[in-house]
Parts: structure tokens; C-alpha cells; sequence
């Protein structure tokens, strides 16, 4: 008897035991998908829904070519599955050394856990000939801000499930099915957001830096001009005087600028032209409400559309 | 063969953008014809379109590669739609095949590869230093003009297991291997380690190249005490690895040890002389702007007076930055300083010959200290202000102190260029001052790299 209890008292703790474990088995199957700009990390939560644990590194408000590589972003690189970056040498100045040092083979370049979003997105501006910094920070592969499209959204969102496959074959059908339901929604939000859109097709804007080529593309701006003389050169007076002529001449009433820029000069130019400022945001996370890659559209276009029924 | 496949893509491409261009443009036209297009043509088109950026994807791929060895051709595959698998996954299985071919293939050819074998060039990038100097110093005297350093850095990952760097810095006259190392990255455990030539992870300022140093020159202590602009840079192995610690905590700890020889510093004078260092880093976010981040280094070697004389370097090192990340481009705010001890046996009185002693060395054990406390401002995007204070004993004679102090303004017309001014006071040790004036010119070519934290 005395033996018996003692059986199934064993037989107790064992299965309590167990029972303490396997939840915690079945969360470290979840896997860990770090990415480097918010907009990924919508997108990647998006498909990877309840299987996933994704963190981005950099804050929507940021500039994402001038992030520190602080050490506490190597905690975040060294425990991760997964890193998913935008490429096209956007994050050159800040992520090699942070790979590097994060003493995790996976995520190396070339490795299984290392994803260039770029890849699977339409590129626009993709210089030809000689590339020289006489036309100032470029990015001789293309123009890195290519998440501002939803259609490529929905490309890299299928990357993204792709790759989550194949690290997790298991949950295959999860990341499908997930992909497939975030490409309705997402086409659903499309014509919602063209429709809203449709009435400014063609219109002129002016922009800080180039980040908006695949947004003006996708819902029909035409970017004239650019408060920056060159990539990553801050504005010149010389320059200015001639973009705000050139604004008179074309009526052109907009400027579209990312959060981290100054507004001193683009303040200075609106008054000029009797024309607006538009703080538009080019991340997820760029304000408190902008929560997923859904919302940062519905945000920017909402901006857009009451500047531009302001000045008309 | 792989110039064939890129080729191959390319008329794909062409061929099928010729095909999507002309319906797309109709979308595009004012009047967007909603009701007009059927689902199954827009849905038709849609696919197409897709897959004309996946093949681009890919070439931009092929290209950025160029002939590295495909590491994983199936990952290519099922990221392409499956309205493209006909073609795309024939290709990828063939590319597979391929990459293998090629890589034997380009070995063949060595150098007369073509551009696509360029591909595989390490980065290239290479920093200039013009120092014009004004002002009286007769201990550390510095030339009116002068290129002061080029250093050519050399950099690729090497295998899917390690990356190289090699940082080679041309004088006027003759060359220094500033640093030449292999990192292997992927080893179990977190563990990262290198081999190689490479500057000792003591404190801060010994880790740092000049061109990223906030200052023209280095300071007092790391003059005196820890071996200069050379500082402590020595071949041997480096291990570093994250320690577990509370929530939110960064810490690190780096072991190295050395073959030896270090400016004046150390001295190898038998095999087995080797040196040593150890530092402790310990990293927090205060908020999301502003962090701090704290280290503890020793470092232990024998000294110029021979394997029976042992030369211990102590140091601990503060920096706290501030950047506003919503700002990040036009403010900022570092505070940086280091202490060090640095405790050496010399011969005494009665082993003291006039050569193993010159004049400026003292007999007997030796205690020097010294630090230094530097605050660098930010205030527009492209200008900072900055400030230095300066004391250090000398380290073979620690009962004569150096003191002295700085300031410096830097411009950057560009990230790839900087102007810096700095005006710096000494007092030394044998009462006489020095007052002079730094002109500093810095410039990069190339790959950018990415600057360390």
C-alpha cells in the first residue's frame, strides 16, 4: 500500500511536472522574428499571428538611417529566430555590427534566419550608370522606402509566410491561411483608400527626403521637387529659392514631411507659397493610434486628403 | 553562366513588364475605370505584376551576390507565386546546380573573372586625416601640416561562419597594420571570438579608431599611461560573450590574450611573455533616449625591463548619450570619462644602469594614475561643441603629473566628411605650458561602415 502511494504520488508530481513544462515547451516553439523598422514587424505579425513573437528594433518616429546600434538591441538579436530587414543599405550605418556581435549564427547574412525584405518588393529609383555621392547619400541598389505600397506590403507579407514556413513547417497552413486572409483585408482597405485617394490623382506635392516614390506611385502623386538638395544633405537657401519658384510656377501647394525632420525650413516654404505642411508618417508606430500597417495608411491618407481639400 | 541567367531574367522580365504596362496604364488614367475591368483581368494582372517584381527581386539578388555560392536556393522558390512556378522554380533548381558550377568555374579564372566576380571584392573604404597644427610644444611636438593617418579598411564576410576586417593606416611614410582579424560569428552558445591583430577591448578611447575619436588628438592618459595613438594593439585571440543578467541589463564580458607588445606599455621580451586583458561591460536604456553604459578593464603584461617585470593596468570607464530619437539627427549629447592606474615594477637603484634606465625613469614600483572627463554637444545637424579635461602622471616616474584641457568644434558638411577645430591647453609636469591650435580634415571614401556604439 505504503509502496503504491508512494507510486502514485510519484506519478502525481511527474504529470505535474510535465504539465508545468509543456506549456512552457509548446511557447518556446513560438517563434522569435525580430525585425528592423516597425512596418516589418506589422507585417510579420500580420501572418505570423499567435506563432510568432516579433519586435522591431527602431521606433516609427525615427530615422531609420540613423539608428544607434545600442547593446541592448544585441539582447533582442541574440535569443532571435528570425531577423527581418528592409536592405537596400538603409541600415548600413547600424545593423552589420549589431549582426555581428549578436553571437547568433542563425541570423548572419545568408543564414536561414535572415531575411531582406527588399527582395520580394518593387524597387523604384534604381540608379543607372555611375553611382557617385556628388548626388549625395544614395543607395546605389534603389530607393529603401518601398513598404509605402500596399501591394508591396501584400509581396513581402507572402515573403515573410514563405520564410515562416520553412522555419516552422509545422504551422504551414496557419501562416498560409493567415497571409491569405491579411491579403483580403488589405485589398479591401486598397480600394477603400483609392477611392479616397481618386479625386487627387496627379496632384503635385513636394517632399523632405525621397521616401514617398512607391506611395506617390501607388496612389497617382506626382513628387515635383524635394525640400533636400541631395539625399541626406540638409536644405540650402539657394536651393530652397529655387524649389519654392518652381512650386509658385506649378501651383504646387503641398510639402510632405517625415516626422524627424525639422520643420523650419518647410514652415518657411508654406508661407511662401501659401501652401501647408504635411507631417506624414512613413512607419508603423509613428503616433500612439498608428498600431499596424493598416492603420499608417489610413493615418497618412487622412492627413493628405484634409490638406488637400484645405488648399484647394 | 551565371551572366546567362541574369540575362535569361532580364527578357523575362522585359518581356512580361511589356505585357502588364500597357492594360496598367489604363488604371492610371484620370477616370479610373472601376466597373469597366472584369475581377479575373485585374486579378490576372495583379499576378503578373507579381511576379515581374519577384523576378526583379531576384536578379537585384543575383546581382548583389554575384557568384557567392547560392546558400539556399530553396528559399528562393516558394516565395515566388505560384502562377510563376513553371518557369521560376526550374530556374532556381538550375541556379542551385548552377552555383555550384560557376564557384569551381570562377576559381579557374582568377582575377580575369569579369565584373560579375567583382562582386565578391571585399568592401573598400578609405579615410583621410589632415592635421594642421599652430602653437609651442617641445614634449610632444606635432608638424605644421601633415597627413596624418589614411587607413584603408578591408572588409567582407568571409564564410557563412566568419567575417574579416582589415584596417591598414599609411603614415607619410610607412604602413601600420592597425588591425587585421577574423570574427567567427556563429559560434554555439552566443560565444563571439576573433583571431587576429586588433585593439585591445581596454576602456573606451583604446578601442576606438582616430576618425571616430570626438577629439584631433587622444588624451593625456591615454597618451601617458595606456601607449598613445597605438595604444594597446597586439595579435592574440579575443572571446566575448553576454553574461545573463536582470531584466533590461546588457552585460558582456571580452577576454583577450595577447602575444605582448604594445607601444611602451608592454614588452615581450621571452615567448611566454604574453599579456592579457579582461573588460566587464554593463549597458542600460535609462529611457528611450538616453543610456548608460559602464566598463571595468584590467589588463596585466611584462614591461620594457625585462620578462621579471610586470606591468598592471586598471581602468573603469563611464559614457552616458542622450538623443532624442524624434530628433535624433540634429541633437544629441555624450558625456564620456576614464580613469586608469597603471602600476609597473622597475629595476632599483642598485640594478639601475644608465641604459636600462635613462633619465626619465625612476627606480622601484611605480603608481600612476590618470583620467579624463569629456562632454560632446550637439546642437544642429551638422555642428557640435565639445570639451575635455586632461591629468595623468607619467608612467615611469608617477610623481610627475600632466594636466592640461581642450576644446573642440567639428562641422560635418556631409556624413562622409568633418571639420574639426580644437584648441588645447597642457600644463606639463616640468611647469611650462603649451597652447596650441588643431586644423583637422577628415574624409571617407567608399563603403560606408557602420561607426561602433
Amino acid at each position: 500500500m505504503k509502496i503504491r502511494s508512494k507510486f502514485f504520488s510519484a506519478m502525481i508530481s511527474a504529470a505535474l511536472i510535465a504539465s508545468l513544462l509543456l506549456p512552457s515547451a509548446a511557447e518556446a516553439k513560438k517563434l522569435r522574428v525580430i525585425t528592423t523598422l516597425t512596418d516589418l514587424a506589422s507585417l510579420t505579425q500580420e501572418v505570423g499571428g499567435d506563432k510568432v513573437d516579433v519586435e522591431a528594433l527602431a521606433k516609427g518616429y525615427q530615422d531609420p538611417h540613423f539608428v544607434e546600434p545600442k547593446p541592448s538591441f544585441l539582447l533582442k538579436l541574440r535569443n532571435a529566430d528570425l531577423l527581418v530587414l528592409v536592405g537596400l543599405e538603409l541600415e548600413i550605418g547600424w545593423l552589420p555590427p549589431l549582426i555581428t556581435q549578436s553571437g547568433n549564427g542563425k541570423i548572419q547574412p545568408g543564414g536561414q534566419g535572415y531575411l531582406d525584405a527588399s527582395q520580394f518588393a518593387e524597387i523604384l529609383e534604381i540608379p543607372g550608370g555611375n553611382v557617385t555621392r556628388a548626388e549625395g547619400d544614395v543607395h546605389p541598389l534603389g530607393n529603401p522606402h518601398y513598404w509605402l505600397d500596399p501591394n508591396n506590403g501584400r509581396r513581402i507579407a507572402k515573403g515573410i509566410a514563405a520564410k515562416l514556413s520553412a522555419l516552422d513547417p509545422g504551422d504551414q497552413a496557419y501562416f498560409q491561411q493567415r497571409e491569405q486572409d491579411f491579403e483580403k483585408r488589405l485589398a479591401d482597405a486598397d480600394k477603400k483608400w483609392m477611392t479616397q485617394m481618386a479625386q487627387y490623382r496627379g496632384r503635385k506635392v513636394v517632399t523632405y527626403h525621397r521616401s514617398w516614390p512607391n506611395f506617390a506611385k501607388h496612389f497617382g502623386l506626382d513628387v515635383i521637387g524635394y525640400i533636400e538638395p541631395r539625399p541626406g544633405i540638409p536644405p540650402t537657401p539657394s536651393h530652397t529659392i529655387e524649389l519654392v519658384n518652381q512650386m509658385k510656377r506649378e501651383g504646387v501647394k503641398i510639402q510632405l514631411i517625415e516626422p524627424y525632420f525639422d520643420l523650419k525650413t518647410p514652415n518657411s516654404i508654406a508661407s511662401m507659397v501659401n501652401g501647408k505642411v504635411v507631417v506624414m508618417m512613413p512607419s508603423v508606430g509613428g503616433k500612439p493610434e498608428i498600431t499596424d500597417y493598416f492603420k499608417l495608411f489610413d493615418y497618412d491618407i487622412a492627413q493628405l486628403t484634409k490638406a488637400f481639400e484645405e488648399t484647394k | 553562366m551565371k551572366r546567362f541567367y541574369i540575362l535569361f531574367f532580364a527578357m523575362i522580365c522585359a518581356f512580361l513588364s511589356a505585357t502588364a504596362q500597357q492594360p496598367q496604364s489604363t488604371p492610371a488614367s484620370p477616370a479610373p475605370a472601376q466597373s469597366g475591368t472584369d475581377a479575373a483581368t485585374e486579378q490576372r494582372l495583379r499576378d503578373l505584376e507579381d511576379r515581374i517584381v519577384a523576378l526583379e527581386g531576384e536578379i537585384r539578388q543575383l546581382k548583389a551576390q554575384g557568384q557567392q555560392p547560392v546558400q539556399n536556393p530553396n528559399a528562393a522558390a516558394p516565395t515566388t507565386p505560384p502562377a510563376a512556378a513553371p518557369q521560376t522554380q526550374v530556374a532556381a533548381a538550375e541556379q542551385g546546380a548552377a552555383g555550384a558550377a560557376t564557384q569551381s568555374e570562377n576559381v579557374r579564372l582568377g582575377g580575369a573573372g569579369g565584373a560579375a566576380s567583382k562582386a565578391l571584392n571585399p568592401d573598400v573604404s578609405v579615410i583621410g586625416d589632415f592635421i594642421a597644427g599652430l602653437g609651442h610644444n617641445p614634449v610632444n611636438p606635432t608638424p605644421t601640416f601633415e597627413m596624418h593617418e589614411s587607413e584603408v579598411g578591408l572588409q567582407a564576410i568571409i564564410d557563412p561562419y566568419a567575417r574579416g576586417d582589415f584596417f591598414i593606416s599609411f603614415g607619410e611614410e610607412g604602413v601600420n597594420l592597425e588591425e587585421g582579424f577574423i570574427t567567427f560569428t556563429a559560434l554555439p552558445a552566443g560565444f563571439v571570438a576573433k583571431g587576429g591583430k586588433m585593439r585591445a577591448a581596454f576602456g573606451k578611447v583604446n578601442t576606438l579608431h582616430n576618425h571616430v575619436l570626438p577629439w584631433v588628438d587622444r588624451p593625456l592618459v591615454s597618451q601617458n599611461l595606456v601607449g598613445g595613438e597605438d595604444g594597446i594593439d597586439d595579435a592574440g585571440f579575443s572571446v566575448q560573450h553576454i553574461i545573463p543578467a536582470p531584466k533590461n541589463w546588457f552585460l558582456e564580458f571580452t577576454g583577450q590574450t595577447f602575444r605582448g607588445d604594445s607601444s611602451d606599455v608592454f614588452k615581450s621580451s621571452v615567448k611566454n611573455d604574453v599579456s592579457v586583458v579582461g573588460h566587464l561591460r554593463a549597458y542600460r536604456d535609462l529611457s528611450e533616449s538616453t543610456n548608460m553604459d559602464v566598463g571595468a578593464s584590467y589588463s596585466r603584461g611584462h614591461n620594457l625591463f625585462g620578462t621579471d617585470f610586470i606591468t598592471h593596468l586598471y581602468g573603469v570607464d563611464a559614457t552616458l548619450r542622450w538623443k532624442p530619437l524624434q530628433r535624433a539627427i540634429y541633437h544629441s549629447f555624450v558625456a564620456r570619462s576614464e580613469f586608469i592606474w597603471r602600476q609597473q615594477n622597475q629595476p632599483d637603484i642598485t640594478a639601475c644602469t644608465a641604459i636600462t634606465c635613462p633619465a626619465f625613469v625612476r627606480t622601484g614600483f611605480q603608481r600612476a594614475f590618470g583620467f579624463y572627463a569629456s562632454g560632446d554637444y550637439q546642437f544642429a545637424r551638422r555642428w557640435f561643441v565639445g570639451a575635455r579635461v586632461d591629468q595623468s602622471d607619467r608612467p615611469f616616474d608617477a610623481s610627475l603629473t600632466d594636466k592640461g584641457g581642450s576644446f573642440v568644434l567639428t562641422y560635418w558638411p556631409s556624413e562622409f566628411a568633418q571639420l574639426r577645430g580644437q584648441y588645447r591647453f597642457t600644463r606639463y609636469a616640468q611647469n611650462f605650458d603649451a597652447h596650441e591650435a588643431f586644423l583637422q580634415l577628415q574624409f571617407a571614401l567608399g563603403a560606408h561602415g557602420a561607426h561602433p556604439f
